[in-house]
């Protein structure tokens, strides 16, 4: 047995653990310029997450084994996710273990037992969040499959690694249905990570807040694994998406060089897609509940022309 | 075939034939030009189907006469059909530039700009204007085994365009936006013409170009009228004016 | 080995019968009677476990005919790969079910005599049983109304109350309506196969043999679908499931939503796929089309209930919408003769059928442990129970998991199966199809979030947060049998899940007798960790691994955060200095389902209305609001008012023909008489 996709899969985990902070960093500094703010620098979600891990934990007195367990199991789905997504290579052992529907129900069952650990403490706020979550949640998700529909269409597979290399090698260029998957991808994900103009991760504000009204009562390390386990969601977001849209530069020779190179190129294209994120936020406002039903149904539309003019014009 | 899993062949062999039969995409690079463009127009259809407010309404009609004009030059090289320049131009200065302006004009005039109000609500909207582009595709499906023609497969887009269009006439209650939906359906009959049989002749374009601007002065004629009467642009006031009331 | 399984089989349901008259002998000692009739039962349902398993993993059919009923329409009893699925479903939730009912049953003897219950319990495990070997029309009816009868008496069990007596009726009513449709499509059939001067038509045999004229086979089968939609409780025909459901013992509920609603399904494919064989592609879709409606709706419905039993009834609805989607694809394939697709499909839906009964026993078991601690079923009422019943919340929580779809259960493993299913649609060859059957897809994931999003309410409402109720009782956990009955459930979904492939390989022998083709080869081709349906290219998935990634994961996460000796320091809850947070001002059942019963607002009949107190002295300082809301489905309001408003004006009319006079009744007779005779010349 050829060990070699084994060291490549763990040194991708190890990877994503280790950037998706700075990740994080360099979209909140690119905001703080774009804002004409100072920054407290790339590493300072490094230094948050130290903080927390090195703090003791406040429970509420009715908090259950729910809420001390779902940081845990957040924790390993975004971790087992992280071994999933091509990134350092197309052969990755872990990639063959899920395809992208499984990937989603990871981080549904992640959301699952996070909205559990809201309903737990008993406040008006952790409630709130989850019934607003699991609200989005289901507006999000069928537009999320028919985006997967119309790719693995194109693809003729829903396993990541098979996506990946046939879009890679695909004759086509200008590809309609792939254009509206992308933009279906991109609403989407704003939605799945709880981005402006869906939730505002930086608020604190009751009305407006949705992810952080769910894990308000948490502290020190399950906080840190938590806040960490949404830093590599995001993180990981922008690697499927560039995997599915721009897989250019993914190793599929399975040599040590191949997969510097396509660190390189994953790299280059966090950076870029940093940089339209915050684009997007600095441009969008924070919608209305009521309003998403719209926005998310403009992403059901994209994804559902996408998969309509797979058939009609191509 | 009991085999261990890793060590059989590299990914990426045998894409699993037999089980999908539609033809590979190995198009000729207009028509995928044409496609993409085809794709557009759809896409600002539909955004103006949801769009609320009056002026994103009056910039995607624009995008779409950018939209329209490129694939009618297109459309006429490929096909070496010269007149369709000219019409390409026309469609540029008239779409794109003329009424645009007048519509931005005459919102200006008349101090309208807050959010459109709809009949139907938008999602429900979406919904039936996918319904139209399957049913449009269905419809259709006998001319695009008979054409020959590269761009042949985005009638089924520019039919859609048209029932869109007329479509958003239905679901609208503002004047200005039902003057968009007509020019809009207006479009999709032009993209009709350009993908089914490579453009009208000249003159009947001159001809129906002229139709359209003839009928946006009359259409911003009411919409004063409209305005002065009752003080509103909301077409719903018109079912004031019916007898027995 | 054949023959000696369907007498194993014919020993489990002879058992059965047998527990009726040890009940009724043992009906003075309650505590004697309720160990011993559930032990047998607990016999009978292992001995259709194993006639059920082995009949399917040996591919083999047997038969027999009994020399009883009328004269000469003996019964005939089959077991085929198809009936010892649903046999070894049947029997596996019997089991997990009559253990629980050690004590759940105990616990009602202390209230009340539990012989009735007893009795219908065994009848309706026996006509469970006999529904599945049934081979002749006959036999299937009676079997059909024996399971019937017996459940209407366990949903009347509790019959002082009012209510449920009403649904118990309704049920009946329903049912019987339901059991006319079969009645007449069998009819139908058995006429056409041997003509309709003979009688012999009424075995399946003959039918499988005969030759169906089209529109012929289309009445039968659109008879049979609606009567057997009437049992499954298809959308619109659901209006009994909600009512009866919630009234019935709990793990009467079980069974009834677990299994009894799976022998319609069994029916269904017995018609269509084993009868009827040949069947043109709108057949499937009509079928897809109920089963996304009853699946997207039921969810929906479910979403808005309070009543934590009606709220699993409706997910029961939305689960059989889930298994006809699989059923429905499946026939689509079939009649664009793509095996293959048709087999997969068919596991799918078949699939479901397993892991629904697994899950839904599981979850009204937990449901009827926490009404029998409580006393209550009204979920605005309960929370914070996952403090005092630990074992029972954290089944139940495994149940919600796996009905929401999630891996590494089992609900998500027969979602994923359909998924793939509906990914292959674009092979058909109709253009139209294409366009439209993944449009079902985006359904089916709506769907599946949804009642991600029911079972957070379910859970986090009953068992999270602090008790709602006005006092606080005693509440202890529930005894050992009815623990250890979810404790089996609980592990068999787990094991559904994370080894689809072993229980796939088995199944594999239904598709092969009903569309030809077995999807083993390919679904297993990599061992038991890797299901892949069609190719290992196009999709695979491995259970074991994403557990146990998962879990290492956790544990060395744990492992790692454990080493520095961090204390965990319990506080009171934060209330923002405002000092008067109270239980009151939690996310209540109604408030958590205010947005998507927003969004989807168009699909019920909502009355909301907030009133003030009118001797306030300032519209913006009340001193109490009371707030109404009422949800109702749109069905009711829609198709059944205006039914019963017309069956009443009917029996108004036909109630002019009572005179009260024998000399008028005899006048009708006699007309009737004179009538039939001018036809008959």
């Amino acid at each position: 047995m050829n060990v070699y996709p084994f060291i490549t899969e763990i040194l991708q985990i190890l990877l994503v653990l280790a950037i998706s902070p700075a990740f994080v960093g360099w979209v909140r500094a690119l905001k703080c310029w774009s804002q004409g703010r100072t920054t407290a620098g790339m590493l300072q979600p490094y230094r948050d997450i130290m903080k927390l891990f090195a703090k003791d934990v406040f429970l509420a007195e009715n908090a259950s084994w729910i809420f001390r367990f779902t940081p845990y199991l957040v924790f390993g789905t975004a971790v087992l996710a992280g071994g999933i997504i091509p990134m350092l290579s197309v052969d990755l052992p872990l990639s063959a273990t899920a395809d992208v529907i499984v990937l989603v129900a990871l981080f549904a069952i992640a959301r699952f037992f996070t909205t559990l650990a809201g309903m737990d403490i008993g406040t008006a706020f952790g409630g709130m969040g989850s019934s607003r979550e699991m609200t989005i949640a289901s507006l999000s998700e069928p537009a999320m499959l028919m985006a997967i529909f119309t790719i693995s269409l194109a693809a003729r597979s829903t396993s990541l690694s098979q996506i990946v290399q046939v879009i890679y090698s695909g004759q086509s260029v200008l590809r309609p249905s792939m254009a509206f998957a992308f933009l279906a991808f991109v609403l989407i994900s704003l939605a799945e990570t709880g981005r402006i103009p869906v939730d505002n991760p930086a608020t604190h504000l009751e009305l407006t807040m949705i992810h952080e009204a769910m894990i308000l009562e948490y502290s020190g390390r399950h906080l840190a694994l938590i806040e960490w386990a949404g830093m590599m969601k995001l993180t990981l977001f922008m690697a499927l998406g560039a995997a599915l849209f721009f897989p250019w530069g993914i190793d599929n020779s399975g040599s040590a060089a191949g997969a510097f190179l396509s660190l390189v190129f994953l790299l280059l294209k966090l950076a870029a897609g940093g940089v339209v994120l915050v684009l997007i936020e600095t441009g969008l406002a924070k919608m209305r509940l009521f309003r998403l039903t719209e926005f998310l149904g403009s992403a059901f539309l994209m994804a559902t022309l996408g998969m309509l003019s797979f058939f009609i014009l191509e | 075939m009991e085999g261990n899993f890793w060590s059989l062949a590299p990914w990426g062999r045998g894409l699993g034939e037999g089980y999908f039969q539609y033809s590979d995409m190995n198009l000729h690079i207009a028509a995928q030009i044409n496609s993409f463009l085809a794709a557009l127009v759809l896409l600002t259809a539909f955004g103006m189907l949801v769009q609320k407010r009056v002026y994103g309404l009056i910039h995607l009609f624009a995008w779409q006469g950018v939209f329209l004009s490129l694939n009618t030059a297109i459309v006429g090289f490929v096909a070496g059909k010269h007149h369709l320049y000219i019409s390409s131009v026309l469609t540029l200065s008239l779409k794109v530039v003329l009424l645009p302006y007048i519509l931005h004009v005459l919102i200006n005039r008349l101090r309208i700009r807050k959010e459109v109000e709809t009949i139907v609500n938008i999602p429900m909207t979406m919904m039936i204007g996918i319904a139209l582009v399957i049913f449009s595709y269905h419809l259709t499906a006998p001319v695009r085994e008979l054409s020959n023609l590269v761009t042949r497969s985005t009638l089924a887009v520019a039919l859609a365009v048209v029932m869109i269009g007329l479509l958003m006439m239905i679901t609208r209650k503002h004047a200005v936006t039902q003057i968009i939906g007509f020019l809009a359906l207006e479009n999709g009959l032009f993209f009709a013409a350009t993908s089914a049989t490579y453009g009208m002749p000249l003159v009947v374009e001159l001809g129906v170009a002229l139709d359209v601007l003839i009928a946006a002065f009359i259409f911003g004629i009411f919409f004063f009228h409209i305005h002065t009467t009752f003080d509103t642009l909301d077409v719903d006031q018109m079912a004031r004016l019916k007898e027995g009331d | 080995m054949t023959a000696s399984l369907l007498t194993v089989a014919s020993w489990a349901v002879l058992l059965l019968l047998f527990t009726g008259f040890v009940s009724l002998l043992l009906h003075r000692r309650q505590g004697l009677m309720i160990t011993v009739c559930f032990s047998i039962a607990c016999v009978a349902s292992a001995l259709a476990i194993f006639a059920g398993f082995y009949s399917v993993s040996s591919g083999s059919t047997s038969q027999v005919i009994i020399a009883v009923g009328l004269p000469d329409l003996p019964f005939h009893l089959r077991l085929d790969p198809l009936a010892g699925f649903f046999m070894t479903v049947v029997g596996l939730l019997s089991l997990i079910v009559s253990v629980y009912s050690f004590g759940y049953v105990r616990h009602i003897s202390a209230k009340r005599p539990v012989t009735r219950l007893v009795i219908f319990y065994a009848l309706f495990l026996a006509g469970m049983l006999m529904v599945v070997l049934a081979d002749d029309a006959l036999f299937f009816l009676i079997s059909w109304e024996v399971m019937a009868a017996a459940s209407y008496f366990l949903v009347m069990f509790e019959d002082e109350r009012v209510e449920n007596r009403r649904a118990a009726l309704l049920y009946m009513v329903v049912a019987h309506v339901g059991a006319i449709a079969i009645l007449l499509s069998f009819g139908i059939m058995s006429g056409l196969a041997t003509g309709f001067e003979g009688f012999h038509g009424y075995t399946f045999d003959a039918m499988r043999q005969a030759q169906f004229p089209p529109q012929w086979a289309t009445a039968a089968f659109l008879l049979a679908f609606f009567g057997f939609g009437a049992k499954a409780g298809i959308i619109p025909l659901h209006v009994w499931l909600p009512e009866a459901h919630p009234v019935a013992p709990s793990n009467i509920s079980a069974l009834m939503s677990g299994v009894m609603l799976k022998t319609a399904i069994y029916g269904m494919v017995r018609v269509a796929f084993d009868l009827i064989r040949t069947f043109p592609w709108w057949w499937g879709a009509l079928v897809l089309i109920v089963g996304l409606l009853s699946a997207v709706m039921g969810v929906l419905f479910a979403l808005m209930q309070n009543d934590l039993k009606r709220l699993l009834a409706y997910s029961s609805v939305e689960n059989i919408g889930i298994i006809l989607i699989g059923i429905g694809l499946a026939m689509i394939f079939t009649s664009f003769q793509m095996p293959l697709l048709a087999g997969l499909a068919l596991i799918a839906g078949l699939y479901h059928v397993l892991n629904h009964a697994m899950f839904k026993g599981l979850l009204f078991m937990g449901a009827g442990a926490v009404i029998h601690a409580t006393h209550e079923r009204n979920m605005e009422r309960m929370g914070g129970l996952i403090h005092v019943l630990p074992w029972t919340s954290a089944l139940f929580l495994v149940g919600c998991v796996s009905i929401s779809g999630l891996p590494p259960f089992n609900g998500f493993a027969s979602e994923w199966l359909t998924f793939q299913a509906f990914l292959l649609s674009p092979s058909l060859p109709s253009p139209l199809m294409k366009l439209l059957i993944p449009m079902g897809a985006a359904l089916l994931a709506l769907t599946a979030a949804l009642s991600a999003a029911c079972f957070v309410k379910a859970f986090g409402i009953t068992f999270l947060g602090h008790w709602r109720g006005p006092h606080n009782p005693h509440i202890h956990e529930v005894n050992l049998p009815m623990r250890l009955g979810m404790i089996m459930a609980a592990i068999l979904c787990l094991v559904l899940g994370i080894l689809p492939t072993i229980m796939i390989d088995w199944m594999d022998k239904v598709p092969e007798q009903l569309v030809g083709t077995s999807i083993g080869q390919t679904a297993g081709a990599f061992g038991w960790m890797w299901l892949t349906p069609v190719a290992r290219e196009h999709a695979s998935y491995s259970g074991p691994i994403v557990f146990l990634v998962i879990l290492s994961v956790i544990v060395v996460a744990w492992l790692l955060l454990h080493v520095r000796k961090g204390s965990i320091r319990r506080v009171p809850l934060w209330d923002c200095g405002f000092e008067k947070v109270t239980v009151r001002m939690q996310y209540t059942s109604t408030s958590f389902a205010m947005p998507i019963r927003r969004i989807f607002g168009f699909m019920f009949t909502i009355r909301e209305q907030v009133r003030l107190d009118p001797r306030a002295a300032h519209r913006l300082f009340p001193g109490t609001i009371h707030y109404y809301l009422r949800v109702r489905d749109r069905f009711q309001v829609w198709l059944y008012r205006p039914l019963i408003t017309a069956s009443f004006r009917i029996s108004r009319l036909v109630g002019r023909l009572q005179q009260g006079r024998i000399q008028a009744y005899l006048i009708y007779s006699f007309v009737t008489i004179i009538i039939l005779l001018m036809f008959m010349r």
